[in-house]
Parts: C-alpha cells; structure tokens; sequence
C-alpha cells in the first residue's frame, strides 16, 4: 500500500517536472543562402521579455553535419535555435562555433552540450570568458533569472589565425582577428554559397559598440572587404546583406569617430568635450546610438590620445 | 597609512558585490565610517561653497570615470583627498598642493567598480577638512581589462604628455599631463595565462617648476590606465616643467616639458 502511494506520488512528481518545462519553441528563420539559416535579434539591450535573443545567430547545415553560429544570448535562446535545428534537418550538431565573448552571442551554449559538439572561438576567446564569464553570468541572471539565463562554455577547439571545419564536403573557412570589435572575433566564410559570417565586426542600424580597438576595427574591416562573398551576416542588423557595400554605413561611423576625435586632439580638447560633440552627425542614421556612441567615444580617446 | 588602507581594502573587497540597491541612509553609513577611518575625529564640514566636485552621473567606460574638483580661488587649500567609497581601496589620490599650484580647476580619470558616493576632501591650510560628494552609477572598472594590448603597454611604460588645456579659463597657466602606464590593479587577468597580473601601479606624481613645487599626488590602484591630470599652476618663469612618477615597483619615470604656449 505504501509502496503504491509512493509510485503514485513520484507519478506525479515526475508529470510536474516534465510539464513544468514547456518544450522550446522554435525560431521562424531566414534561409539567407541555401543550407545557411539566420535568426534575427531585436534592436534592444537585454531585457525579461526579450529573454536576451538580441543577436543574430542561426546555423549552417552540410551534408554530413550542422555548424551553429553563435548559440544564443541565453540559456533559453540556445534551446529554441537548438529546436529550431531539428525542424530543419536531422544531421548531428557536430560544432559550435563562438563569433565572440559577448554575452547576447554565447550564453546559449550549454543548450548544445547533449550534442557533444566541438566548441569553437578565437586563441583569445577562453581568456575573455575566464575573467569576464562570470559578471556576464551574474548581470545576465539578474535580467532573466537562473533557469533563463544560460552559460558559457569553454571552447574546445582554437583559432590562432585561419582554420577550416568540414560539414561532410561543406568546408567552413574561419578566421582569428587581431583587436578590432573585442579582441577575440573569429568570422566564418563559406565558399559553397560566397557568404561571410561577419558576427559583431558587422553592425547594420544598430550601432557599433567598441570593445576593443576603433583603429584595430577599421583596419579589420578593410581586410573583410577583400574577402569575396557576395553577402555578409551581420552579429546585429538584416540578416543579410550585400557585400562589401554592406559595411559602408559602419566604415563611416568608424571613420567618423576616428577623425573627429582626432582633430579634437589635435586642437587640446578633452575626453569629456569629445563626449559631449563627437558623432553627432551620426545620430539620426543609428538604434541605440545614445546608449553607446559616448562609451565608443571614451574608448577610442583613450586610444588615439597616445598615437 | 598605507598598512591601514590595504586592510580597508579587504575589508571592502568582501562587502563590496552587495551593493548596487542600497538606500541613501546605508550610504551615508558607510562614509561615517570611512570618514571616521580617514580623519579620525577631526569635524569634516559640509563644503559646497569651497569645493565642487562634478562626474557623469552614468558613466560611460567604469574603467575611465573623469571627474572634475573646483576650489575656491581664496581657499587656501593645502592638500584634496579623492575618495571612492565602492572601491577596493578607497582613496584613490591625495593632491598635495606646492607653492606654484593653482588648485582652482583639476581634473583626473579614475575607476568606479560599483555603484558609489565619491568624495572630494579640502584640507585649508590651517587644518580644517570641507567635504562634498556625488553620486556615479558604474559597475565593473576596476577588474576591466586593463589594456587590450599588453605588450604595447609594457612598450609604452612610463611615456609622458603634457598639453595645453584648449579649454582653460584666459589668464590661467593650465595644462594636461598623461602617463602611460597599465596602472595593473592586481584584479585583472593575464588573456593568456589565465593569472592574474601582478599589481603594478603610480603611487606618485610630483610636478615642479625649477624645484617650486606645483602637485605631487600620492595615488593608488583607483586611478584609470595611463593616469591623467589637468592641473593649474603659476609659473615661476618661463622653465620647463619637470616630472616624476613612481611606480608601486619602485620605478622611476623623468621628463621636462616646456610650458605649454611657452615651448621654443
């Protein structure tokens, strides 16, 4: 009798725990080139009701395997691309691959672990998240909670400079960058359909944000304009667009700050001067641009004060 | 002294992640107590007619906070104590104002690692302590990555600049120093060793014309990389300024500059 009760009791318990957790539901995706699927983040900071799915992150399917691009902003990001995944094809996820250390990019990583993929990120990728993993972790779970907010994982395979992955004959081209949008971007070039996974050294509308180096980008940038794709992936923006014109609008923003700042040097002006008039001109051409444009400012005075 | 702070320091590294929400009462605490630690007993008056103290509100880089302290030209100030409470260690610079100093304007860059009061200090020269303070919404500045590019900062070490201030009120001599140095905290990591780099930081700058003095700050961990300071001063003539900075290793940085507006 008691064993029966206790059957019973577990019963429930264990219909309570399964129905507690609502299956993910899947992404609605662009297909941007054949095999090639993008998810596209909304132009907002993390929030509780965006659940923190503000970067564009999708997949790439070979024939023999699937390679994720950035496996979501968080925890429950990471589930729903993951779901996503099985609706468009039933190949293993053999990698995944981590554009940077950003938070908004990575913290859906763990949601592939019963995948047993191979993690990928730049040299510098697990030095980021060894000092920085753990305040993401905790401001992320401030905003979504523990169950919503994910975690990072280690990458388990390095890119000093170039690499290649094969999906089974799709072969992936990878590549390390020196300082430019964080100091760990790693872009992803397929030759089958000429497109470029530019991950954050790509902003389209939203507006850059600078993490690393305002010259080092620039300089990054002209080298992914000599790649040749015929479309880009943006880490925020369309999920898709023309290449390399696509980088124009980002170039002059660049381009902009450094030229301005400079000249403000140039004439004894102050970081806090430089705040208060450096890029104005690009105020009404970008999303977010009051929430980012003095951070970009203060980084790069700091920078180009000492050329 | 600094046996005192670096206890304090630990003190405030164990507290210090609770902080963000607190309310105004728990804030004014915590300065009784840190005020009480700095000054003893001595009375710290209120001092908004002698000593302003402007920052952003929300700042922009917590790695690279400016702030700006206005004194009054009559003060008498002999010496101004910049504290941030947040801080693992409080006080992040003490000014000691030589003969040539123009204490009227000074600005400098500092690291702000969680929502904090930070406070300016005058000490007139007979003694009396005026205080005021502002309130900086940042979080995280002082375990940021202290440079992108390390070995360029090892490169750089020690490189000096001194500008003129495009900025500065006509008739006052003013002008900018930079250092560059990492101002290692001991609180960042090494990207590829996954330790943390050993502290190494400015613990002075002296500034003088022809031995007069103009400044000479006694600084700690929470000054930004490449520390920076715009200083006023009366010139003595028309001699170089010349600098020296001391770092927590004992290293010593020489450079004369000409006056800005005065360089042949």
């Amino acid at each position: 009798m008691a064993a029966r009760v206790l059957a019973g009791f577990l019963a429930i318990l264990l219909l309570t725990a399964t129905g507690a957790v609502a299956a993910p539901i899947p992404f609605e995706m662009a297909e941007v080139a054949p095999g090639i699927f993008v998810r596209q983040g909304v132009h907002e900071d993390a929030t509780a009701e965006n659940g923190d799915a503000i970067a564009n992150i999708g997949f790439i399917v070979g024939p023999a395997a699937v390679a994720v691009i950035d496996p979501g902003g968080s925890g429950e990001d990471g589930e729903r691309l993951r779901a996503t995944v099985a609706t468009k094809t039933d190949r293993p996820i053999r990698y995944v691959i981590m554009t940077h250390d950003h938070p908004d990019h990575i913290f859906g990583a763990a949601a592939f672990e019963a995948d047993h993929p191979t993690y990928v990120g730049h040299a510098r990728l697990p030095g980021e998240m060894a000092e920085r993993g753990p305040y993401y972790r905790d401001e992320l779970v401030k905003i979504l909670g523990e169950s919503r907010a994910g975690n990072y994982v280690m990458p388990t395979q390095l890119v000093e400079t170039t690499s290649e992955i094969d999906l089974g004959g799709r072969r992936l081209e990878l590549t390390a960058h020196a300082t430019a949008h964080t100091d760990n971007d790693l872009s992803i070039f397929d030759p089958e359909t000429k497109t470029l996974w530019a991950g954050d050294l790509l902003f389209v509308d939203r507006v850059p944000s600078i993490d690393g180096s305002l010259i080092g980008w620039l300089k990054v940038l002209k080298t992914l304009e000599t790649v040749p794709a015929l479309r880009a992936i943006p880490g925020h923006g369309p999920v898709s667009v023309p290449w390399p014109s696509g980088a124009a609008d980002e170039t002059r923003y660049l381009d902009s700050l450094a030229r301005e700042i400079r000249a403000l040097i140039a004439k004894d002006g102050d970081i806090e001067t430089a705040v208060r008039e450096v890029g104005l001109g690009e105020r009404d051409k970008w999303r977010l641009f009051d929430d980012y444009n003095g951070h970009n400012v203060t980084v790069a005075f700091k920078e180009l004060e000492w050329e | 002294m600094r046996i005192l702070l670096s206890v304090l320091a630990l003190i405030w590294l164990a507290i210090a992640p609770a902080w963000a929400d607190e309310d105004d009462a728990t804030r004014a605490a915590r300065w009784e107590e840190l005020r009480h630690t700095m000054f003893g007993d001595r009375p710290v008056e209120g001092g908004s007619a002698l000593i302003t103290l402007d920052a952003p509100p929300r700042a922009l880089d917590a790695a690279l906070v400016p702030i700006t302290v206005k004194l009054a030209p009559d003060a008498k100030i002999k010496t101004l104590y910049l504290l941030i409470d947040g801080n693992p260690s409080p006080l992040a610079g003490t000014f000691h104002f030589g003969p040539a100093a123009d204490p009227r304007e000074l600005k400098t860059r500092v690291r702000v690692d969680a929502y904090t009061l930070l406070h300016a200090v005058a000490e007139t020269e007979d003694g009396k302590l005026y205080a005021t303070d502002k309130y900086v919404k940042a979080a995280g500045g002082c375990s940021a990555p202290s440079s992108k590019d390390a070995q360029q900062a090892l490169e750089r070490l020690g490189q000096m600049k001194l500008k003129a201030v495009a900025d500065a009120e006509p008739g006052r001599s003013m002008a900018q120093l930079l250092v560059s140095h990492p101002n290692y905290n001991g609180m960042q990591m090494d990207q590829v060793t996954r330790n943390y780099t050993p502290a190494r930081f400015v613990q002075d700058i002296k500034v003088s014309e022809k031995g007069v003095l103009i400044f000479d700050l006694e600084s700690d961990i929470s000054l930004s990389e490449d520390p920076a300071i715009t200083f006023g001063y009366v010139p003595q003539g028309t001699a170089p300024l010349d600098v020296e900075v001391r770092d927590s290793t004992n290293a010593v940085f020489k450079r004369s500059f000409d006056q800005p507006g005065k360089g042949a």
